[in-house]
């Protein structure tokens, strides 16, 4: 049976859904409309979704919609979230817009279904579910990627997350299938209940195998090594914020479903997949770091530090711990802020997409746009984990995690890494403070949305770096319903 | 006085009245650069002010944390903002105070390029410092100890001489690479705490109870001690000094030998000694070793440094190798010696590099050699820097001398040969200092870009008076800086010797309080501790 307590559970999504519609039925009735308007139209749709998915929060677990949804604290955490990057996302946009060809109201409405599927994804309790989240989620960004579809960067940048997107979507709907035929289900209550009932040897190995091909499906999303090739030359070519978009929200969202599928099977305490983990965490570690300290492309290197990211975010995975899964929550957040700060400084200076991309072209920045330096400062010593912002909490938090569980290796190898972060994140700042300036630039007004969402940016990075407390207890909350 | 103390959160003034004033400075705009310089130096001055009732308060026969101040911070890893001063740390906050409105007095007309950025990284740095030297919560000792690296890295890699980019890189790294091992073990330490005693804190008072296993304290010793062993620096790890020092403006310089050093001995005192006593007693002999090397290998370096600031830079080494050589006697004379010591070489060291820079506003060159008989143009000059320099070689009678006396007196009563070497570094000091203060100030005016050179601005003077007057005070009357310090050199003493015992004895047994007769008034945590602690489990 449906009920109203069920729509009452899935609401944060169809108000979002609902307004991706109305966004896109506006921009045909009024196609001159103000974007501001629709900036704020949409903004206010956004607060609305957060409002009703925090009232979720002291709820106990439910689940929706004949088992296929569950709304927990895990779910809310993450839903806010994404809902968190989606602003941020949009705020950004409003310089990226002035170019002719962003038609606002579909960029908006992609953004929005984007947001949806990854708050399905977050919120699944089927297999099924996470699938149609993902793809929704996916599909938008395809477009997004695309979006300046007169660039032949932008193509390339789109059609390559396309196939590639589309080869992940099928390893995971394969290791769908091979989970469904070992468990007899797809449902994440019947995965975590299959050890009660003993199947054959068989059974265990298709499951182990359909798992497996879900991970590397969730990796290709999240760009963990060996499956994160497509990311420096996706993240180049698409419009900057959504850049930003895809390394925050749905790198993120990525991490949802892979912890949703991690936790439900309960593999995390075998032996072999605490190595496999490991061994993929340090690879994606190093690889990222090691290949960013040679970008001379600030989008380019931001991927790679991405990648180099999504190692660390592993290490609390690894620890299978309620340290463990409180840190990934917490530096997912701090990662948002820092991150998409750092490409929204980007997408501040810029008026076109060619411009501010080399890193040569931030010499002497601090002398010719000094808030756009210091933010951008700001957000290089979060990305490198230095006190006292929140990049160091988020990596203090999961090496503690580590640990905690015993890990001192990975943690030891993970502190290497920030090391080897420190050279290029400090050459930025190098570049911006200690150069002197290359000729005299027009400055140029940004809008006051781009440099809101900076503000916001700076304050979040901060803020979690100094008062991190009450949002570590939350984390902790949510971990502890998670065990 | 302790009313005072109880009202009014004296540390916490101290620690976030710069970070205030860098705010305020953030606000106004930029081409109002005198009303930003003064701004900055009446809240430095004004912190300087606040920080006497710190020194008059603090009552020197208690070896427990006063003026503690304790807040919750992070609940959910129980880090506290919890601060506190004792006999190691009043001196080293003092001295920040003191230096700070020095500096911007001394970097009045030198720092022309972006002022207010300047200002805004001295006052977050004095902030940094202030912090490292108050935090008894290891995390927040962390977080001082690392966010203070950012305006560091500024102040040398902005406003530095030429090649500041590469030592401003050099510095920031060498200390990331230290620290970030120091974080792993901090790490290591507190989930340890929480398997002995069941609970778990970052609460250095409470963490000083537990006694490690000697393998786990080598390791532990070994990764605190790296990341301080950089920041002193000892003998290898010296290197990024000498370009830091060279490419740093003056007041950079001044704060980098004055207070920035000291946290690395600072470190040695404050967490290696207590925490890892056996670790410690084991490293002595190596410590002791690099320390005697640094000591010599430093003045033999100065000896033949043509630059004026690196021939300063390298006698940091020199001196802080007689710091190290005194912390490690573990004998009272050595330790009070020591941290006598790092108060001298703040001194004095941060006024040779304000000589130094006044020299070059005016030459705009630091090589010996172009320089040679000044004194005649420029007797007050000469004076101060006869002083200082004199201080710095230790002549009795100024600052110099009580220390490393006191530390050769410490070293001489644990291994003479260890004292007999380290004499003959100071016998180099002197021949270094006064050969490079003969070839500066003495001979003929031969250069004819030094005949019109300008003696001291009253400016200059007010910044130099002060430290000489130290100097001199230090001199003739140390007891009272040496009293301040006693209990808690004592103190310090007696635990590493009672908990190196109680490892050796019975490796396995739990945590044990100190049961110190005189401990009274210290709050009561070693008492509960001590009753809630489970015996330890071995692995």
């Amino acid at each position: 049976m449906v009920t109203s307590q069920d729509f009452y559970l899935l609401s944060p999504e169809i108000i979002l859904t609902l307004l991706g519609f109305a966004v896109l039925i506006l921009g045909l009735i009024f196609p001159r409309m103000y974007r501001e308007t629709l900036l704020a139209i949409v903004l206010i749709g956004f607060a609305v979704a957060l409002l009703l998915s925090t009232q979720h929060w002291a709820l106990e677990p439910a689940t929706a919609f004949y088992g296929m949804i569950s709304v927990d604290k895990f779910t809310v955490g993450f839903q806010c979230l994404f809902i968190i990057a989606a602003a941020l996302t949009l705020l950004l946009s409003m310089n990226a817009l002035e170019e002719k060809y962003l038609l606002y109201s579909e960029y908006f409405a992609l953004i929005i279904f984007a947001t949806v599927g990854m708050m399905l994804m977050a919120s699944s309790a089927h297999l099924l579910t996470l699938f149609l989240g993902l793809e929704t989620l996916s599909v938008s960004l395809y477009i997004l990627a695309g979006f300046r579809r007169d660039d032949p960067k932008a193509l390339e940048s789109s059609f390559k997350y396309f196939l590639l997107g589309a080869f992940a979507s099928g390893f995971l709907l394969y290791g769908i299938a091979l989970i469904y035929g070992s468990v007899g289900s797809a449902s994440l209550t019947a995965i975590a209940g299959r050890l009660a009932q003993p199947s054959d040897a068989t059974g265990q190995d298709f499951f182990t195998i359909g798992v497996v091909l879900m991970v590397i499906g969730f990796g290709f999303k999240i760009a963990l090594a060996p499956f994160h090739t497509w990311a420096p030359d996706v993240y180049q070519g698409a419009p900057t914020p959504i850049s930003a978009f895809m390394a925050t929200g749905s790198k993120a969202a990525g991490f949802a479903a892979l912890l949703r599928l991690l936790l439900a099977a309960d593999i995390m305490t075998e032996a072999w997949w605490q190595q496999l983990f490991w061994v993929i965490a340090v690879a994606t570690m190093t690889i990222g770091n090691i290949i960013a300290l040679r970008q001379d492309n600030i989008k380019r290197m931001l991927a790679y530090s991405s990648i180099a990211h999504a190692g660390y975010i592993l290490i609390g995975v690894i620890a299978n711990n309620e340290t463990g899964y409180a840190g990934i929550l917490f530096y997912l957040l701090s990662y948002t802020f820092m991150n998409a700060g750092a490409f929204g400084v980007v997408s501040y200076l810029a008026k076109s997409e060619q411009e501010y991309v080399n890193i040569s072209e931030y010499r002497g920045l601090a002398y010719r746009r000094p808030f756009a330096a210091v933010a951008m400062a700001i957000f290089m010593f979060s990305l490198s984990g230095i006190p006292p912002t929140a990049g160091f909490l988020a990596k203090f938090y999961v090496f503690s995690a580590a640990v905690q569980a015993d890990y001192l290796w990975l943690v030891i190898l993970g502190v290497v890494n920030s090391m080897i972060s420190l050279y290029y994140y400090l050459g930025i700042v190098v570049v911006m403070f200690m150069q002197a300036p290359e000729g005299e630039k027009m400055p140029i007004t940004p809008l006051p949305a781009v440099g809101v969402a900076l503000v916001i940016a700076i304050f979040g990075t901060l803020n979690l770096g100094v008062f991190p407390g009450q949002w570590m207890d939350k984390f902790q909350t949510l971990a502890r319903s998670l065990m | 006085m302790s009313d005072f103390n109880q009202s009014f959160p004296l540390l916490s003034f101290l620690i976030l009245a710069p970070a205030a004033g860098a705010l305020l400075i953030s606000l106004i705009p930029a081409d109002r650069a005198k009303l930003l310089r003064t701004i900055a130096l009446v809240v430095s001055l004004v912190v300087f002010v606040f920080s006497l009732p710190l020194y008059f308060g603090f009552d020197s026969s208690r070896t427990a944390f006063q003026f503690e101040e304790k807040y919750e911070w992070i609940p959910a890893f129980q880090a506290t903002y919890h601060i506190g001063v004792d006999g190691l740390s009043l001196l080293m906050i003092l001295l920040t105070a003191f230096l700070m409105p020095l500096i911007f007095l001394a970097s009045w007309h030198d720092i022309k390029k972006s002022v207010k950025g300047y200002l805004i990284s001295m006052l977050l740095l004095e902030t940094g410092m202030m912090g490292v030297f108050a935090s008894l919560d290891l995390l927040l000792f962390y977080i001082f100890w690392e966010a203070m690296l950012i305006p560091m890295y500024f102040i040398i890699g902005v406003w530095g001489g030429p090649r500041r980019v590469n030592a401003a890189l050099k510095f920031f790294i060498y200390t990331m690479v230290g620290s970030l091992l120091m974080l792993v073990a901090i790490l290591f330490i507190y989930f340890y705490y929480g398997k002995v005693t069941g609970m778990l804190t970052f609460d250095l008072v409470q963490i000083r109870d537990l006694l490690f296993p000697e393998n786990y304290q080598i390791w532990l010793f070994l990764a605190f001690g790296l990341s301080f062993a950089i920041k002193v620096p000892m003998f290898p790890f010296h290197t990024w000094l000498p370009d830091a020092h060279v490419e740093a403006p003056t007041a950079g310089s001044v704060i980098l030998a004055g207070v920035l050093l000291k946290m690395g001995t600072y470190g040695f005192l404050r967490f290696c000694l207590p925490l890892f006593p056996n670790a410690a007693l084991q490293f002595t002999p190596l410590v002791s070793i690099l320390a005697l090397i640094g000591i010599i290998y430093g003045a033999w370096v100065s000896m033949v440094q043509p630059d004026l600031k690196k021939l300063v830079a390298y006698s940091s080494v020199s001196h802080l190798g007689f710091v190290m050589l005194g912390i490690f006697t573990l004998t009272h004379q050595g330790l009070q010696g020591g941290l006598l010591q790092m108060v001298n070489h703040g001194l004095s060291t941060g006024a040779l590099f304000l000589i130094v820079g006044m020299i070059y506003e005016r030459r705009h060159t630091r090589m010996i050699e172009d320089f040679g008989g000044l004194a005649r143009k420029i007797p007050i000059f000469t004076a101060f820097f006869m002083i200082v320099t004199l201080s710095s070689i230790g002549l009795p009678g100024l600052n110099g001398f009580v220390g490393e006396f006191l530390v050769l007196v410490g070293t001489f009563l644990t291994n003479k040969w260890y004292a007999v070497i380290a004499t003959s570094g100071v016998i180099f000091a002197a021949v270094y200092m006064l050969r490079m203060f003969q070839r500066v100030m003495f001979g003929k005016l031969e250069k004819e870009e030094n005949q019109n050179l300008a003696d001291l601005s009253k400016r200059e003077i007010a910044v130099l008076v002060p430290v000489v007057a130290m100097i001199i005070l230090i001199g003739v009357w140390p007891q009272p800086f040496l009293n301040k310090m006693e209990k808690s050199v004592d103190h310090l003493i007696r635990t590493v010797q009672y908990r190196a015992e109680r490892v050796q004895q019975a490796p396995a047994l739990a945590p044990v309080d100190l049961a110190d007769t005189d401990l009274n008034n210290q709050q009561n945590d070693d008492v509960k501790l001590a009753n809630k602690s489970k015996p330890f489990k071995s692995k």
